[in-house]
This record gives C-alpha cells, sequence and structure tokens, in this order.
C-alpha cells in the first residue's frame, strides 16, 4: 500500500543468530555501541520495547551536533520483527516509521532494514487529532460545556 | 510552521509517486518552459487530463506556469525535490553506516 512512497531499503545478511541481532536491536547497552551515522559517540539510548512503549536514542555527530531520534513502537516480534514510529524533534520532516525484518538465513541472519515515509492518511489523521485536542481546549474558554 | 513543511514534502512524495508526472518533469528539466500542449504530446493524453497532473505538480510546489498570451509554460521548481533527496540521503547514509557498525558488533560477539 505505501509501496509508492519514497523509502530507504536496507538489507544484509548477518553471520549471528536473529536472537543476538534481536538484542543489538532492543537492548540499550547495545543500542548504544551501534547508533549513529558517523564514528561520533552514540550518548543515551531508551528502549521500551513493547507496542506502545518509548524508544530514544541521542548521538553526537563528529561535527559536534546532537541528534535525539525518538518514536514508539508499533509492532514487537522478538527475533522477527520490529517496527517504530521515528520523529527527529527540532527537525521538520515528514513522519516516518522504521521496521526491522529478521529471517533466519544460511545459519545466520538476513536484516532487512527499511525507512519510509508515513503515507498522506496518517499525516491527514494526526492533523485532525491536533485539531479535535485543539477544539477540547477551546470549548471552556468559549464557555462551552457537555 | 513545522507541520506545514512537513506535509509539503508529503505532498512533493505523492506526486513523485505517478510515473506520468515524473515523465514530465524530466522532460521539464532538458526543455524548460514548454507549453501545455507540448507537454501531453508524447504521453497521448488529452489536455485536460495533462493539466490535472499538473495541477498535482504545482501544488506540490515542483513546478511554476507562467502564461503567455495564450500559451502557459510550465518550469521546473526544485526545491522541493530538493527537500525529499536531502531526506532520502540522510536515511540512507545513517542507516548504512549505522548498520556496518551493527553487523561487525553482532559477528564479532558470535566468534567469541
Amino acid at each position: 500500500m505505501t509501496n509508492h512512497l519514497p523509502s530507504v531499503t536496507i538489507v544484509r545478511k548477518i553471520k549471528a543468530s536473529p536472537a543476538r541481532v534481536w538484542a543489538a536491536i532492543t537492548q540499550p547497552k547495545l543500542m548504544m555501541q551501534w547508533w549513529g551515522p558517523d564514528a561520533g559517540p552514540t550518548l543515551r539510548a531508551e528502549a521500551d520495547v513493547r507496542p506502545g512503549g518509548r524508544f530514544s536514542v541521542v548521538f553526537r555527530l563528529l561535527n559536534g551536533e546532537e541528534h535525539n531520534p525518538t518514536g514508539i513502537y508499533q509492532e514487537v516480534v522478538p527475533e522477527k520483527k520490529l517496527v517504530f514510529t521515528w520523529d527527529l524533534p527540532g527537525i521538520s520532516e515528514p513522519e516516518s516509521l522504521v521496521t526491522f525484518l529478521l529471517e533466519p538465513f544460511d545459519g545466520g541472519t538476513k536484516l532487512t532494514l527499511r525507512h519510509e515515509h508515513l503515507p498522506d492518511e496518517v499525516a491527514r489523521q494526526s492533523h485532525e487529532h491536533g485539531w479535535s485536542g485543539l477544539l477540547d481546549k477551546l470549548s471552556p474558554f468559549l464557555g462551552v460545556t457537555e | 510552521m513545522v507541520k506545514y513543511q512537513a506535509s509539503r514534502m508529503d505532498r512533493t512524495f505523492s506526486a513523485l509517486s505517478d510515473p506520468t508526472r515524473r515523465a514530465v518533469l524530466l522532460r521539464l528539466k532538458d526543455k524548460p518552459g514548454l507549453s501545455v500542449s507540448e507537454l501531453a504530446r508524447p504521453f497521448s493524453l488529452k489536455l485536460p487530463g495533462m493539466m490535472k497532473h499538473l495541477d498535482v505538480l504545482s501544488d506540490a510546489g515542483l513546478i511554476t506556469r507562467t502564461k503567455t498570451g495564450r500559451t502557459v509554460s510550465v518550469h521546473l521548481s526544485v526545491r522541493p525535490m530538493r527537500e525529499a533527496m536531502a531526506w532520502l540521503k540522510r536515511y540512507e547514509s545513517l542507516w548504512t553506516v549505522s548498520l556496518d557498525r551493527l553487523v561487525a558488533l553482532v559477528e564479532e560477539d558470535g566468534e567469541r
């Protein structure tokens, strides 16, 4: 359904079991060891790995900039699938979704990572939620009671 | 402001999702200022059909149209596309580097 939206997909064949890869993508102390776009340090990682749980990673680039992607886990299937929303506070960009797929492969793991732009529908809904929240807040101000 | 920019990029991406519209953009890159009927010709599209595609591209800020007499000429507008490309590039490099490190980490653990 969302295939027409631009996305980044990367596939890696890894000589380690799905259990090991799963640990690396879900345990904060392991996440700290790989998460980041250059050789700069990963400063913090939090992962409440269950649907609705929050994730947050802080990394510092070599140029000194710090970024803090956050998101909410949508789907958690241990050793198989991890899906979470992706938000970069302070940087204006569309909402997006990250999916890690793990499959046993040749004694190791085939890892497929997909980072996709969320479809308009989701953006539209979030706007609607934004509106209804605003209206809820306005009601008392306008003297409207239910 | 942030919301506004995000939804504009959504429009850019969905405008780019159609092959005819992508082809229109490529033709405009080579031949800026083509008229609507010149654009429609190679696609065997009737004018109203082409106009609809151009409306989508224009809403997404990917083209501008200027009217001279009875002729409308169409030009590319590169900024939204540049933003969309920047998005793709940013995440391509983030994940490529991160996954390299992830693979190194778990494979090294495995050998111990």
